[in-house]
C-alpha cells in the first residue's frame, strides 16, 4: 500500500467525520465508515478519529473493542462466517467449522498466512431454514455437509 | 382448467434471505426473461415479495390470481411455469407441494398443512406485496390506520385502543404495549422518542428480519402511530448489521414514505410531524436490551443501565423514550383499523392476538409461522411443522433463545402464552422455537447457550461476567467426563445467584437453559457425571468407538485414516479398535462405508 493511497483514505474519513461531527451519537457510524474504508481499525485510525471527532481515545477504544463487528487487525480477502446459531448448531455447524479450520489450516477467528481467508464463527445469520449455513463475503451457502467444503473453497482459491 | 392470459397475472417470487440463498434471485431473473421472451410483459407482472415463511421448501413462487403455490422452484421449472402455466393454463404438477403423509398434491397455499392453522396479522403482507414499492403497501390498506388516527382520534384514544387490544411486547418480556405508551405520554418533556428494536439477536430467531424484509412500511406506520400517541417527532430503528437485506429495504421504505408524505413535516396535512432514521448495530447481543440499545444509539458501549428510571421516563439523550419490537409495531395498524375487540378475540385470556415463531431445528417444515396465542406446542411442531425430521424421536423444544429453556415431551400440549411458558422455566422470548431430537444432548445444548451468554455478557456485573464463566467451566468438566455429583449442586446454586443478582435481562435469564435442562433432563446430567456416558452420543470425550464384527468387511479404510494407528486387522478380515490409544477423533466413523463403526 503506497503512502498516497493511505493519505486519500484518511481524507475520505475526514470528510465523513466533518459531515457527522454535529450529529449526536456520531462515533458508531464513524467507526463503521472507517472500517469500511480501511478494512480494520488500527491504533492510528482510532487516534485519528479521536482527534477529529474530539472524543477521548479511551472512549473510542472502549467502543471499538465492545462490538464484535469492529476488528483491530486486518482481515483476509475473503471472510468466511460460519453460523453458530442454535438451529445450525444442532444440525452440525461445528463439524463445518472444524473442517474449514482443517482445510485452511487456520484457527477460528484468525486469518490464513497468505491473507486469503479469515475464518469466523458468527452469531445467528437468520437463515435457519437452510441450516447449517455459512457466508463467504455476501454469499450464503446452505444445507452444508463437511465434504462440500473443499469444492466451495476451490471457487475462491483460483 | 385455468385460462391464463385473459386476466392480468402476477408471479410472486419469495425474496426473503432464505430463498435468496437458494437462488431465488436467479429464478426471478429467469421468470422475467421468459415473460419478456413470450411477449407477455403487459399481461404478466413478476414481483419479488418478502418471505412466505415456508423456508424449507424454497424458493417459493406463487401465481396469482390462480392461487397456485409452487415449491423448490429452479431455473428449469421457472421457465416451465411461464411456458405451461401462464401460457397454456396447465399447472406444473411436479412443483406443487405434496403432503408427505397423504401424498396428495396441494396447489393452494391456505390448504397446505403448514399454513392451515396460521392467522397472519403481523405477517399479513409478507409474500403478498413487493416490499420495495410503497404503492403495493398502500393498496393493501397501508397507511390507512395512520390517516384514521391523525384525522379522527386524540392521542389518548389511540393509547386506549392499544390498551384494550391487550397487545403485549413481542420482543420477549411481554409488557403491555398500551401501558408503555401511556407511561411515555405522561412523562414530562417536549422532546420524546420512539425506537424500534430490530436488534434480533436470539440464535434461531428470524421473525423480525422477515417483517423488515417483507413489509417494512407496516413497521414505519406503527412507529408513526406510536409517535402521535406519545407525542414524539423522531423515531429510530436500531437494526443489526447482520441483516443487510433488511437494511436495504428499510432505506427504500423510509425514502418512499418521506416522498409520499407519510413521514416528515405535517403528515397528511395535519400538524403532526414525524421522521424515522436508521441506526445500524455492530454486533452485540446485549444491545437488544433496551437501555443497552439506547447507549449504543448514543454512540457508546452497549451496556445496560439500572432500571428504574425506565426509558419511558429517562431514555434516549435523557428524554422519555418508547421502545417496542418490530413485530409489536407491525401489529399496530391492523389493531387501529379492525378495532381492539377484534384483536382481543384472538388468543388466550392474558395473551392476546397472534405470535410469529421461527420454527427451526430437527423439524420437517422449517420456517416462519404466525399462530394464535393458545395454540399448543404439539400443534406447531406436528401439524404445521410436519413432525420430526427423519422419523426420529422428539426430545425437547427450546423457546426463548439463550434466555429460555428446553421443554420436554410431557408438556407438548401446553397452550402457548407468555405466562405458561414462564411457568415451565422457559419464556416466549422473541419467538425462536428450536426442535431437538434424540440425537441432541441436553447437557451440550445447555453448554452451547451458556457459551453464547458468556461471549455476549457485556462484563458490567460480576454475577453475569464471572458466574456464567464458572458455570460454563463446570459444564465443560461434565461433558469431558470429569464431573462429580456435587458439581450439579454448585451449578444450581450459581444459577440462582446469577438470576437474582444480575442487572439486566441477559444475566437474569442466562442460567435458564441450564436450570430447565436440569429440571427436565436430570438423568442426562447424571449419566454424564456418574456413568461417564453421553446418551445422545454427542459429547466426544465420552464416546467409545466400536467395530461391529458382523458388518465389517475388512476394507482397511478405517485403519488408513486413523491418525493414531490404533485400528488393527488384516485385509478382508474383521478389524478392531484398540480403545486404549483412541483419541476419539471420529475419522473412522465418518470414513466407514458399511456402517460397521458405532459409538456409544
Amino acid at each position: 500500500m503506497c503512502y498516497c493511497d493511505e493519505q486519500s483514505k484518511f481524507e475520505e474519513l475526514r470528510k465523513f467525520i466533518q459531515e457527522k461531527r454535529n450529529d449526536k451519537g456520531a462515533l458508531m457510524p464513524v467507526l463503521q465508515k472507517a472500517q469500511e474504508i480501511f478494512g480494520c481499525l488500527s491504533y492510528d485510525i482510532q487516534e485519528f478519529i479521536s482527534k477529529e471527532l474530539k472524543v477521548p481515545m479511551a472512549e473510542v477504544y472502549g467502543v471499538s473493542t465492545f462490538y464484535s463487528q469492529f476488528t483491530l487487525e486486518p482481515k483476509g480477502e475473503h471472510i468466511i462466517r460460519v453460523c453458530l446459531g442454535t438451529a445450525c448448531y444442532v444440525k452440525g455447524a461445528q463439524a463445518i467449522l472444524d473442517r474449514l479450520s482443517k482445510e485452511l489450516n487456520v484457527e477460528v477467528g484468525k486469518t490464513t498466512q497468505d491473507g486469503k481467508f479469515t475464518l469466523e464463527a458468527t452469531r445467528c445469520l437468520g437463515a435457519c431454514g437452510l441450516a447449517p449455513v455459512m457466508m463467504i463475503g455476501e454469499k450464503v451457502y446452505g444445507r452444508l455437509i463437511p465434504d462440500d467444503i473443499p469444492n466451495i473453497l476451490k471457487e475462491y482459491q483460483k | 382448467m385455468i385460462n391464463s392470459i385473459e386476466k392480468l397475472k402476477e408471479i410472486l417470487v419469495c425474496g426473503g434471505t432464505g430463498c435468496q440463498a437458494s437462488e431465488s434471485n436467479r429464478v426471478f431473473e429467469v421468470l422475467k426473461e421468459e415473460v419478456k421472451a413470450e411477449n407477455l410483459d403487459k399481461q404478466v407482472k413478476v414481483i419479488m415479495t418478502g418471505c412466505f415463511g415456508f423456508c424449507e421448501k424454497g424458493p417459493i413462487v406463487k401465481v396469482m390470481p390462480d392461487n397456485v403455490f409452487y415449491v423448490e422452484v429452479d431455473e428449469a421449472s421457472a421457465r416451465k411455469i411461464v411456458k405451461e402455466h401462464v401460457l397454456k393454463g396447465r399447472i406444473v404438477e411436479e412443483k406443487i407441494y405434496k403432503d408427505p403423509k397423504t401424498l396428495e398434491k396441494i396447489p393452494e397455499q391456505s390448504s397446505i398443512p403448514f399454513y392451515k392453522k396460521q392467522i397472519r396479522i403481523a405477517l399479513r403482507n409478507c409474500g403478498k406485496i413487493d416490499p420495495e414499492n410503497i404503492n403495493e403497501y398502500i393498496a393493501s390498506d397501508g397507511y390507512m390506520a395512520l390517516a384514521k388516527v391523525l384525522k379522527e382520534m386524540a392521542p389518548e384514544e389511540v393509547i386506549d385502543i392499544v390498551k384494550r387490544s391487550g397487545l403485549r411486547g413481542r420482543g420477549g418480556g411481554g409488557f403491555p404495549t398500551g401501558l408503555k405508551w401511556e407511561a411515555t405520554r405522561k412523562s414530562k418533556g417536549d422532546v420524546k422518542y420512539v425506537i424500534c428494536n430490530a436488534d434480533e439477536g436470539d440464535p434461531g430467531a428470524f421473525m423480525d428480519r422477515s417483517i423488515l424484509e417483507g413489509d417494512p412500511h407496516s413497521v414505519l406506520e406503527g412507529m408513526a402511530i406510536a409517535g402521535y400517541a406519545i407525542g414524539a417527532k423522531q423515531g429510530y430503528i436500531y437494526v443489526r448489521a447482520e441483516y443487510p437485506l433488511a437494511i436495504h429495504r428499510l432505506k427504500i421504505a423510509i425514502s418512499q414514505a418521506r416522498q409520499r408524505g407519510f413521514l416528515g413535516e405535517n403528515i397528511l396535512g395535519t400538524d403532526f410531524s414525524f421522521d424515522v432514521d436508521l441506526k445500524i448495530g455492530a454486533g452485540a447481543f446485549i444491545c437488544g436490551e433496551e437501555t443497552a440499545l439506547i447507549n449504543s444509539i448514543e454512540g457508546g458501549r452497549g451496556e445496560p443501565t439500572v432500571k428504574p428510571p425506565y426509558p419511558a421516563q429517562v431514555g434516549l439523550w435523557k428524554k422519555p423514550t418508547n421502545i417496542n419490537n418490530v413485530e409489536t409495531f407491525a401489529n399496530i395498524p391492523p389493531i387501529i383499523l379492525n378495532g381492539p375487540d377484534w384483536f382481543s378475540s384472538i388468543g388466550t385470556e392474558k395473551s392476546k392476538g397472534t405470535k410469529v415463531f421461527a420454527l427451526a431445528g430437527k423439524v420437517n417444515n422449517v420456517g416462519l409461522v404466525e399462530v394464535p396465542m393458545g395454540i399448543t406446542l404439539r400443534e406447531i411442531i406436528y401439524d404445521l411443522g410436519g413432525g420430526i425430521k427423519g422419523g426420529k424421536k422428539f426430545k425437547a423444544v427450546q423457546t426463548g433463545g439463550p434466555s429460555g429453556g428446553c421443554i420436554p415431551y410431557e408438556y407438548l400440549d401446553t397452550p402457548i402464552d407468555y405466562d405458561n411458558l414462564n411457568a415451565l422455566g422457559s419464556m416466549m422470548g422473541s419467538g425462536g422455537m428450536i426442535v431437538m431430537d434424540e440425537n441432541d444432548c441436553m447437557v451440550n445444548i445447555a453448554k452451547f447457550y451458556l457459551e453464547f451468554s458468556c461471549d455476549e455478557s457485556c462484563g458490567r456485573c460480576t454475577a453475569c461476567r464471572i458466574g456464567n464463566k464458572r458455570m460454563l467451566e463446570i459444564l465443560n468438566k461434565i461433558t469431558e467426563g470429569k464431573g462429580e455429583m456435587e458439581d450439579l449442586e454448585t451449578l444450581r446454586e450459581l444459577a440462582e445467584t446469577i438470576k437474582d443478582s444480575s442487572l439486566c435481562g441477559l444475566g437474569q435469564t442466562s442460567p435458564n437453559p441450564v436450570l430447565s435442562t436440569m429440571k427436565f433432563f436430570y438423568d442426562e446430567y447424571v449419566a454424564h457425571v456418574k456413568d461417564k456416558t453421553c446418551p445422545a452420543g454427542v459429547c466426544t470425550a465420552l464416546l467409545k468407538y466400536y467395530i461391529i464384527p458382523e458388518k465389517c468387511v475388512g476394507c482397511t479404510a478405517c485403519a488408513k485414516v486413523c491418525p493414531v494407528n490404533v485400528i488393527h486387522g488384516e485385509p478382508r478380515k474383521v478389524h478392531v479398535i484398540d480403545r486404549e490409544g483412541c483419541i476419539k477423533c471420529g475419522e473412522c466413523f465418518r470414513t466407514c462405508r458399511f456402517g460397521a463403526i458405532t459409538r456409544k
